[in-house]
């Protein structure tokens, strides 16, 4: 004796839901033959997408991403705009005003009060009459103007630096992976000695050796970031040559020039993509790091860094130097990282599925 | 046509990948075949054989460590001139095995097909070259709606079709097809089976069509090849290997296939081969199926059998058909048990 | 003798995608007895692996949902056992070996341990007890030097050795119900081979009743009992092995059949496959899921869903071809001869 079936089977199984139509419906004219319709068969109905456009819509999912990328671009747009929405400039000083704590009409409440830490407004008793939005720092220059103005020039070594790690990086990795053999062997060991080397101790050599500006800190940062971008691209683009795909175009005759731009960079741009956005943070951080530690823009050059060391000498008196480029650098890193997630998480083939 | 003229010329050939210093994985061991145009030739063999090695020293992906691969009466592998290479690359095309690796998810199916046409016939407009796509596309069961969509949008054996579309595009004399049905559900191996078979009578292909067991492959070759470790232990026409297998390795292969039929599977003696697939790194002496072997004798770790033509068309590499071994000694079973009730088979 | 172990009764499972939540098991029931074998069949999407995974309670939490339906063990369900009682369960009574013997071994741990680990947990055996199964339980697979092996790492094993192992792990506590996902088909024939005979050796010793998840018709054919044939969710038609193989009522089980080569047919003689591809879960209408790829389709298949048609004790069939209403000259000769 097999198995009974369970009553339930039976008699009316599986049970009819709405979306199953109803069976007051089948009439006996419906038993009739529909032939197949074999082009039918292999429709697709769902609309066609490419993976740029699956990628973006995932990411325009993600709210984190998506905040940062406004408020990202908030950012920017008051760091070009910011420095000229008053007279003055990030070099002019006025000692008279020097010290003058942040006072926005409007905005007491939010301690905008132009009140210093004794609690005497400042303003009134020097009878200034305009108001400084950030305060003024020892030299009576507008913090306003300095910190948007750090912030484009911290945007922009950061910015630089990635651009040229990506070009180093993926010109290396790529060539490194592509060959192989002993050209990557070579390449590879090459890459190791300049990572065995602490790259702090690179940095300020060259800082030292070259004069301190925009420009050294760059080349110094350069020097050895591209590293991690030439790692990922290598490790990519190895992974892919052994693809069917790679295979099929090689059996098809295809040139190197035509492997690498029509099937590997395509392939690998996602990673690019991502290991480039977790990059910019990064240097921006470092580029503060550097100018904390004195290696920086030299006065009166600001950048977001420049801005903090000067901030922190004196916290305790004047908070407010450094609360408003800590706060830019904190939200310019956190919205990076957040955004380079999301770009992480949208192109993960692993999603799919 | 002449249909007994041979395409393809494999001989002696060897691919050894090194490990580490002093050892080599040996893929390819020396192995011999021919192709006539036109034909089948169907190559079997269990995971890590070197079958699908042997397929990319054909089409090139690899070049060979020696042995010779003449094709049209020329070595493929020789010095060739740009053209001359080119053309050959054309003329051999390959189909893969896992359907969702094969085709560049960046690109779309039009893309895809056209490659082969923008580097083979450069002179084709963009209007040609789509309907030359369109075409294709409708050769193999595909509608030409499908052109602008992007790979994974389609189902397992329809990017197998769009790959085997791509092969056609460069209208090649010669596919190898790397295990094109592995990957693929039941109900669809049987669709692309069909569709290679409708194509070769179209198109006068020949294939090379590798294979991991024997079930399928017999609906498509006209020679089968049974290849274990390296080397190939038996070549003969389809219906003998099914109906009278030689090799203990061919017979073991083709009962271990489960068969959908309970009364048979039921009924029938079956011979399991003990133990794994020794490493190709470092093969046993003699012959190189000895150690999995139920009818292995004495004479086997000593001497290395060699491939004989035992029938007309029927080349085996094993002791047992071999008169001058068989005469020795030590030709004698190491099992007795396993021989008897093997032998029923 | 036959004893119900399990049974599983109208099992909805859904999974929350980005496009919404997608039904990718609809309502299936089967039974399974004390030492018998139910092979489920179905190809790439069918729902068969997300079956088994319901059964033992593996579905990813966070996007899959048990949504309706009852899996009874021994008439108490598992559905509704604490997480606690589970683990209790899953095995030492039910076990499951999965497709990839290599994902299923931990590759920092001894294989002795491993099999062990087990045993300590659900039977608290003393240390020596255990490494005593343990080694019995490698030396009733097959491995040979088993005391040595005991002290392997799962890399020293070749592919079909470790799905040994893993049978031995899944098996040392012995569990009433045995879940074999597709365990033969990363492996290669001549293995395939070895490991079938082996859980059919094992089965007899240990009395087993086995759930075989697998494509290969062969394979059911070579283990079954009972055969369950999925499709897009649903069982479309479930029997005795010769029921399903000799008398098969549903056209993609007869169209499966059709498109298994036959080794003994001759080469010349065309396969015949089943048109179209599987359907996409994700977009099913309210029809028979098979209609768009029957060769027998009638108006009704695209709308409406076939009731299960019961055919003997074991045998069922979800379709409209066995309605009376359907036209004589619509039915094809294999089907519905058998029952008159």
């Amino acid at each position: 004796m097999t198995s009974k079936l369970n009553e339930k089977q039976l008699v009316d199984s599986p049970p009819l839901t709405n979306a199953r139509g109803n069976h007051d419906e089948i009439t006996d004219d419906l038993f009739v033959a529909a032939p197949l319709n074999l082009a039918l068969q292999e429709e697709i109905s769902k609309p066609s997408v490419s993976f740029w456009q699956e990628a973006f819509h995932r990411l325009f999912r993600n709210k984190g991403a998506v905040i940062s990328l406004v408020v990202l671009l908030l950012l920017v747009i008051v760091a070009l705009v910011g420095p000229s929405m008053n007279e003055h400039t990030y070099r002019s000083q006025n000692i008279a005003h020097s010290n003058m704590p942040p006072k926005v009409s409007g905005l007491e409440w939010l301690g905008f009060d132009g009140k210093n830490s004794k609690g005497i407004d400042v303003y009134e008793t020097q009878a200034v009459e305009e108001n400084y939005w950030f305060g003024t720092d020892e030299f009576g220059r507008d913090i306003w103007t300095r910190v948007w103005k750090g912030t484009q020039i911290s945007l922009f070594i950061a910015l630089v630096a990635a651009a040229l790690d990506l070009v180093i990086g993926v010109v290396y990795g790529g060539i490194s992976s592509f060959y192989g053999g002993r050209v990557d062997n070579f390449m590879q060991r090459i890459i190791e000695v300049l990572v065995g080397i602490p790259n702090l101790i690179v940095i300020i050599l060259f800082i030292l050796i070259l004069e301190p500006g925009i420009r050294s800190i760059i080349l110094a940062m350069v020097i050895t970031g591209w590293v991690g971008m030439a790692r990922v691209v290598r490790g990519q683009v190895l992974q892919l040559k052994g693809q069917e795909f790679v295979l099929a175009s090689q059996t098809l005759g295809a040139s190197n020039a035509r492997l690498i731009w029509k099937h590997l960079m395509p392939n690998v741009m996602g990673p690019i993509i991502v290991t480039v956005m977790f990059t910019i943070p990064t240097a921006i951080f470092f580029e503060a790091f550097l100018s904390f530690i004195g290696l920086g823009l030299q006065a009166p050059l600001a950048s977001l860094g420049v801005l903090i060391e000067d901030g922190y000498k004196s916290m305790r008196f004047f908070s407010y130097k450094l609360i408003f480029p800590a706060f830019v650098i904190s939200a310019i890193m956190i919205c990076f990282n957040l955004l380079a997630d999301g770009l992480r998480d949208a192109m993960d083939p692993k999603m799919k599925r | 046509m002449k249909k007994n003229e041979e395409l393809l010329v494999v001989s002696d050939l060897k691919k050894h990948f090194p490990v580490g210093k002093k050892s080599s994985l040996k893929a390819v061991d020396g192995i011999s075949f021919t192709i006539k145009k036109g034909e089948t030739l169907g190559l079997v063999g269990e995971s890590g054989c070197g079958k699908s090695t042997v397929g990319r020293v054909i089409t090139q992906i690899y070049q060979p460590s020696s042995g010779e691969v003449l094709f049209n009466n020329d070595s493929v592998h020789g010095r060739i001139s740009g053209a001359a290479k080119k053309e050959k690359k054309r003329s051999m095309q390959m189909i893969f095995q896992d359907p969702y690796s094969s085709l560049n998810p960046r690109m779309t199916v039009m893309e895809i097909i056209s490659e082969g046409l923008i580097i083979h016939s450069p002179g084709l407009g963009r209007k040609e070259r789509e309907s030359k796509v369109n075409e294709l596309l409708e050769l193999v069961g595909l509608n030409k709606k499908h052109a602008q969509r992007f790979p994974h949008e389609f189902s397992g054996g329809q990017r197998q079709r769009i790959g085997i579309a791509r092969a056609l595009a460069v209208e090649p004399e010669f596919i190898v097809a790397d295990e094109p049905i592995a990957a693929l559900d039941v109900s669809i191996q049987a669709q692309i089976v069909n569709l290679l078979k409708k194509l070769q009578d179209e198109k006068e292909l020949t294939y090379l069509f590798i294979a991991h067991d024997l079930s399928m492959v017999k609906y498509i070759s006209d020679r089968i090849a049974v290849m274990y470790l390296g080397k190939i232990m038996e070549i003969t026409e389809s219906e003998t290997l099914y109906e009278k297998p030689l090799h203990p390795y061919t017979r073991a292969l083709l009962s271990a296939i489960p068969i959908p039929d309970p009364d048979m599977e039921r009924s029938r003696e079956q011979i399991i081969l003990t133990g794994d697939v020794p490493s190709p790194i470092d093969l046993p002496s003699g012959c190189r199926f000895r150690t999995r072997c139920p009818n292995v004798m004495g004479v086997c770790s000593e001497i290395e059998p060699q491939f004989l033509e035992v029938e007309s068309n029927h080349f085996v590499s094993c002791h047992l058909y071999d008169e001058q071994v068989m005469s020795r000694e030590d030709a004698v079973p190491l099992y007795d048990e396993k021989v008897s009730t093997y032998q029923t088979v | 003798m036959t004893e119900e172990i399990l049974a599983v009764t109208d099992l909805h499972v859904s999974f929350k995608t980005q496009a919404g939540m997608v039904t990718a098991v609809r309502g299936v029931n089967f039974n399974l007895n004390k030492g018998e074998t139910l092979a489920i069949v179905g190809e790439s999407g069918s729902g068969k692996s997300v079956t088994a995974k319901a059964i033992m309670r593996l579905l990813p939490k966070h996007n899959a949902q048990i949504s309706q339906g009852g899996i009874l063990y021994e008439g108490q369900d598992l559905l509704n056992l604490s997480v606690n009682d589970m683990q209790k369960v899953r095995g030492s009574e039910i076990a499951m070996v999965f497709q990839d013997p290599m994902t299923s071994l931990n590759p920092t741990m001894r294989i002795g341990k491993q099999i062990m680990e087990g045993l300590l947990k659900h039977q608290k055996l003393s240390k020596t007890v255990a490494k005593e199964k343990a080694l019995q339980m490698l030396e009733l697979v097959g491995i040979p030097n088993a005391k040595e092996r005991l002290e392997a790492y799962p890399h020293q094993f070749s592919g079909g050795m470790r799905q040994r192992v893993v049978i031995a792990m899944a098996l040392a506590c012995n569990p009433h119900i045995l879940i074999a996902d597709e365990p033969t088909t990363a492996l290669d024939v001549t293995i395939q081979a070895q490991i079938l005979q082996l859980m059919k050796d094992l089965q007899e010793k240990m009395d087993t009743a086995i759930i075989l998840i697998t494509h290969d018709l062969g394979v059911v054919a070579n283990m079954a009992d009972h055969v369950a044939v999925m499709y897009a969710g649903e069982i479309v038609e479930q029997g005795t092995l010769d029921e399903i193989f000799y008398q098969p009522q549903h056209p993609y089980t007869l169209g499966l059949l059709r498109s298994m080569p036959n080794l003994s047919a001759s080469r010349s003689e065309p396969l015949i496959p089943i048109p179209g591809s599987p359907p996409d879960v994700m977009t099913l209408g309210t029809g028979c899921p098979f209609a768009a790829r029957c060769p027998h389709t009638m108006k009704v298949c695209h709308d409406f869903l076939p009731k299960y048609t019961h055919l003997s004790d074991s045998h069922t069939v979800m379709c409209w071809l066995q309605d009376e209403r359907t036209p004589s000259a619509q039915i094809p000769e294999e089907v519905g001869s058998v029952y008159e």
